[in-house]
């Protein structure tokens, strides 16, 4: 009897160790790590699609995003400083699509963490973001990106020897804009 | 390997785990309740019959009765189980940004929790400024969410929307998984079905 009961202990011991260990990692992704693979849903606004790059329906990966740098957000329309960034994170995709030298060379893309379709758009609509934002409602991203809090911000470098590795990993939001799109480029060295 | 059934729960909760993604809004400052058992009451109320009054103090000062909007407004109740904890934390600040969806449909939203108006004060301080009522089912404790049949067995409420048209009726009833935060569009859908 004791010794079932022993094996039955260790056997569950053994299982909650695998289940923490294969749990989603603590830290966010770091810069000079890649970016854990991960699968977005492709925006259904053809705009959306035509700035990434992409085309069709599905899913796709950060890596296929037609540019040299990604700025991914990671937000959610229930979360009180994203609200209160969303103008500023408009400006901020003026101050790139504005500027001849940097259009095109680096896109945003919004992951609403825990967040439906419906509330993506519903964050989209309400501060008329100019860039796309996927659904996670799942939180299978928000898992994989270490279940940071919103707003997070990693930088993605797509023109390097890595694939798509993490130069600049962030939590909260930017105060200063341009000292931002700055360190975005000079981080991903873009050209 | 029946005598060791009772070992299921503890690998449910080595396993689960609530999901949300918390804004840097709050900081270290919430607490994690883990995985609670989904729902934890028994309802008291159905679709169709008249929905039990109250009046309870709000954050604001003011005393709120549903009666006052016998007539006059839609009412969505909003119970949410404990501030300061993950999923709560993360579902207000959202209603917060469509007050003109509950306009469309002549709704007004009320925020309930069993905490006390102290706490709510402090914690819904953090979610900006709410364009609705929160209010305060601490004393006699949660006897509203009590009424409802929606007060779990620790004393919290269970997260719960309500939805109860002009004539004091209860339209929707979604004693929701506590873990997990009820959709938007789920509340929109029972809005546009409402009387015009």
């Amino acid at each position: 009897m004791q010794k079932k009961l022993f094996f039955v202990f260790v056997a569950v011991g053994i299982f909650a160790f695998l289940t923490a260990a294969s749990a989603s990692p603590l830290q966010p992704p770091q810069p000079g790590q890649s970016l854990p693979e991960m699968k977005l849903p492709k925006p259904a606004e053809g705009k959306d699609l035509r700035y990434l790059g992409l085309s069709g329906s599905g899913t796709f990966t950060v890596d296929q995003i037609k540019t040299q740098a990604v700025i991914l957000q990671v937000f959610s329309m229930y979360c009180p400083y994203c609200q209160k960034d969303a103008p500023n994170m408009n400006r901020f995709f003026g101050l790139i699509e504005n500027n001849p030298g940097l259009k095109g060379k680096i896109k945003i893309l919004g992951v609403g963490a825990g967040n439906s379709t419906f509330e993506v758009n519903t964050f989209k609509k309400k501060y008329q973001v100019p860039f796309p934002l996927v659904p996670d409602a799942d939180f299978s991203v928000h898992k994989l990106l270490g279940e940071v809090r919103t707003p997070y911000f990693i930088v993605v470098k797509l023109n390097g020897s890595k694939k798509a590795e993490v130069v600049y990993s962030r939590l909260g939001a930017h105060e200063n804009i341009e000292a931002f799109l700055a360190d975005v480029v000079r981080l991903a060295n873009v050209q | 390997m029946k005598k060791y059934v009772f070992l299921l729960p503890l690998l449910f909760v080595l396993t689960a785990s609530g999901a949300s993604a918390l804004s840097d809004v709050y900081k270290e400052n919430i607490y994690q309740v883990g995985k609670l058992k989904p729902v934890d009451s028994v309802l008291k109320v159905k679709v169709g019959q008249k929905a039990p009054v109250f009046t309870l103090p709000a954050v604001s000062g003011k005393k709120v009765s549903l009666a006052d909007y016998r007539g006059k407004k839609n009412v969505v109740l909003s119970f949410v189980p404990a501030a300061w904890t993950p999923v709560c934390s993360d579902q207000w600040p959202g209603y917060n940004i469509v007050q003109d969806l509950f306009g469309e449909h002549d709704a007004v939203l009320l925020g309930i929790s069993v905490d006390n108006i102290p706490t709510l004060h402090s914690w819904t301080r953090q979610m900006g400024d709410l364009w609705f009522d929160v209010l305060s089912d601490f004393w006699p404790h949660g006897a509203v969410a009590s009424r409802y049949g929606i007060l779990r067995s620790d004393g919290t409420a269970e997260r719960a929307i309500i939805v109860i048209d002009k004539k004091g009726i209860l339209r929707y009833i979604d004693v929701h998984d506590v873990n997990e935060r009820p959709p938007l569009e789920s509340i929109v859908r029972e809005l546009e079905k409402l009387p015009k």
